[in-house]
């Protein structure tokens, strides 16, 4: 556990070492039959931590009397009415603000962004207020505020509706990056997003909100900085972020029929980078395929291959390779659309490339 | 009712100055005790000395950055914060040093800032633009035009919250009515943060008061020239809903006057409101503005209005206390010299301060520091901020 010097206000220290408690206790078993959507488990992690804390609150876009546009928070409203759940006009440079002023006065904010692509709008608040608050006022006040919503593309929503934001938002110090791939890990990380004093950009993805999996009814905090390894092994590491772990563990089953088996490491959060368990499987496999839903160029993929450069150089057999979307805005037309994002295609390709076979 | 639009002056206009109030017109102001109203003429006369003494360090490039002054705004921040109940939030713009000041800040935490050294109230990490003080309730001085407004607006959000939804204060203790306070220059009348911030509170019963600083100028740019209905802002207040009014800032006892019942108002119902609070800079915009838009002559015209010259007039002249001058000639001169003194002390004390050590570079980023954050290195706890 981490030694807190008295720097930091003890009420802030107390709500940290009580998340760490939480942290401590051992994962429940991903098998079960418990199978709900990936919007159930957003759901069930908000509802259990404003059953406990009154100080959270969810504000965004259609969240209560229409129940969510993407039916997150459905039910919500009737469970803990309009002072709780509450509907913002369209305004994310104002209430991402109001979320900013709230919890510097000590509220735990959730705010919903219908879709991470709005947030540019509120880049100001996200980028300047959000991340540096602590730094600026010298540990007077934090940014204890949970942005989430929909994040990549949805299905032919064009250029400026199919934002994947964590390159951009991952180049500023000072915010948590959590990027879950499933409805398990979903519930588990936005539970310890919600209890973790710092600003932290929750991004899911509306193709995977109606994704089915089983998530235990108790309650679990899943910690950041760790890497889940959901596919083991020998021939190549792939390591990927959010909705695409699903197009590797595709790839990796296309791969095995081949006889390559690689490790798929789902990272979870970008940051904190679980930058160790991708050096241990890169040392074992010497190869690296990175998979990134970004744009490549200064993308989360640039800075992970940069890191095991730094770190991992002399493990490597084949020089990195990353598999991004396509250097172009994001296009309408769905055969378009399909071969600018990342697939298990591309990845099956970048797999062999880097074994030679390519 | 509808008013017909003055005609738009142009950028050498003359801006005239508003009718100055009679003395003796005073209302609810005149009847405070004796030392509060002495205690405003003081805090006005020390952020005056303080801006001075940061003129001089400035051009000494002791403080470094923008550098912006209040002189001639003093009884903006004087009269509004003393409307006020001390655990009444407020934010403000980057020209911040004022309100510090009157909140309560000590000179040597705010020139000590400036300096970048330690003993600042950010530890050296705002800068003049960026003043926080948590136990005077200051959330900052903001450095980007407009961005402070949704701050002020979701401060006052929480305080509401706090009464309504949660029975009790979010540190445990019983909950109030409280109001915000969100400062803005008339710069940051035309951007957007302040009208998607100014609706929210009009929709959601936000208890925030926005407060133009109007000081006719942004930078360089007459109101007029970058701002419509500028000869009556109220209207922007109507059109989300919320009580708007005009105010005298030259006069710290007339802003008393009007402002504290807007106040009271806000707390009891809840409600936003909205100023248009009438003020000058002497200054430029900030130490490197050479003035090229307005003439000596219409600055001569508001500093021989100025507000600590009213308000000791009124305190030595006008007002008696037991059939003699409520602040008498000796005691004036002795109070300049008390404050003349805080702040060359003020001076030294930065001076003499240690710099942060360079350890704080990679401290106060994150409450819960957690390995991987960084590709660089991992992030800290620094040292106890010296107000806190």
């Amino acid at each position: 556990m981490t030694t807190l010097s008295p720097a930091i206000p003890s009420d802030i220290a107390a709500e940290i070492a009580n998340l760490h408690t939480l942290l401590e206790k051992p994962l429940p078993s991903r098998e079960g039959s418990r199978v709900i959507q990936f919007r159930e488990a957003l759901r069930e992690a908000m509802t259990e931590e404003m059953r406990r804390d009154k100080r959270i609150f969810l504000l965004g876009e259609e969240v209560a009397q229409y129940n969510g546009a993407y039916k997150v928070s459905q039910g919500m409203l009737d469970e803990f009415g309009p002072k709780r759940i509450i509907d913002s006009p369209i305004s994310e440079n104002g209430f991402a603000g109001l979320a900013v002023g709230a919890a510097m006065y000590g509220l735990r904010p959730i705010i919903e962004f219908m879709s991470w692509s709005f947030s540019l709008v509120a880049a100001d608040q996200l980028l300047n207020n959000v991340p540096k608050m602590l730094y600026m006022s010298g540990g007077q006040w934090g940014c204890p505020v949970v942005f989430r919503g929909n994040d990549g593309a949805g299905g032919q929503l064009g250029s400026t509706h199919s934002w994947c934001v964590e390159g951009l938002y991952a180049n500023v110090p000072g915010v948590k990056i959590v990027i879950p791939s499933n409805p398990y890990d979903a519930k588990g990380l936005l539970k310890t997003a919600i209890l973790d004093p710092d600003p932290v950009f929750f991004l899911e993805s509306e193709r995977m909100l109606g994704d089915k999996a089983h998530v235990p009814e108790e309650e679990y905090y899943i910690p950041f900085g760790q890497a889940a390894l959901r596919h083991e092994g020998t021939d190549c590491t792939i390591v990927s972020f959010g909705r695409p772990v699903n197009f590797c563990l595709e790839a990796a089953a296309e791969l095995a029929a081949e006889g390559i088996t690689v490790d798929v490491l789902d990272m979870r959060t970008i940051r904190p980078l679980d930058i160790d368990s991708i050096l241990a499987s890169v040392k074992k496999t010497g190869r690296i395929v990175v998979v990134d839903q970004c744009w490549p160029f200064a993308s989360v993929a640039s800075e992970v291959i940069t890191q095991v450069c730094e770190r991992g150089f002399d493990w490597l057999d084949h020089q990195p390779l990353r598999v991004n979307t396509e250097d172009v805005p994001t296009p309408y037309a769905k055969n378009l659309e399909a071969e600018y994002l990342p697939n298990k295609f591309k990845i099956v390709a970048a797999v062999k490339k880097s074994l030679g076979l390519a | 009712m509808t008013q017909a639009p003055s005609a738009p002056a142009s950028a050498t206009a003359f801006r005239p100055l508003p009718k100055a109030a009679a003395p003796g017109d005073y209302g609810i102001s005149a009847k405070l005790p004796d030392a509060t109203l002495i205690k405003w003429l003081r805090d006005m006369m020390l952020i005056r000395e303080f801006e001075n003494r940061c003129a001089q360090a400035y051009q000494q490039a002791k403080i470094g950055g923008f550098c912006h002054l209040y002189i001639g705004q003093e009884a903006a921040a004087v009269g509004t914060i003393n409307s006020l109940n001390h655990d009444d939030p407020i934010v403000t713009a980057y020209r911040d040093h004022g309100h510090a000041l009157a909140r309560g800040m000590s000179a040597d935490a705010c020139m000590a800032e400036m300096y970048g050294k330690v003993t600042g109230c950010a530890k050296g990490k705002g800068g003049s633009m960026h003043m926080f003080d948590k136990p005077n309730w200051l959330f900052g001085g903001h450095g980007i035009v407009g961005a402070q407004t949704p701050l002020g607006t979701g401060l006052a959000f929480a305080a509401r919250y706090e009464w309504e939804v949660m029975g009790k204060s979010v540190t445990g203790g019983p909950a109030k009515k409280k109001v915000a306070l969100a400062y803005l220059g008339d710069g940051a009348l035309n951007q957007g943060a302040l009208h998607e911030a100014m609706n929210l509170a009009g929709l959601l019963d936000i208890p925030v008061i926005y407060i133009v600083e109007n000081n006719g100028y942004s930078m360089g740019t007459a109101i007029e020239r970058g701002t419509t209905m500028a000869h009556d802002l109220r209207k922007k207040a109507e059109a989300y809903g919320m009580e708007g009014a005009i105010i005298d800032g030259f006069d710290v006892m007339k802003l008393y006057d009007q402002f504290k019942p807007l106040v009271d108002r806000c707390r009891e119902n809840q409600r936003p409101a909205f100023v248009d609070l009438k003020t000058y800079r002497y200054l430029g915009h900030s130490m490197s503005d050479p003035q090229k838009y307005r003439t000596k002559d219409e600055v001569d015209q508001y500093k021989n209005n100025d507000s600590i010259d009213r308000m000791a007039s009124y305190l030595m002249n006008e007002r008696k206390t037991n059939g003699k001058p409520t602040l008498s000639e000796a005691d004036f001169h002795a109070m300049q010299a008390e404050l003349k003194d805080i702040c060359m002390k003020s001076l030294e004390f930065a001076e003499n301060s240690p710099i942060p050590d360079a350890s704080e570079l990679y401290t106060d980023v994150l409450y819960n520091p957690q390995p991987n954050m960084s590709p660089m290195r991992d992030y800290t706890h620094g040292v106890k901020n010296p107000l806190l």
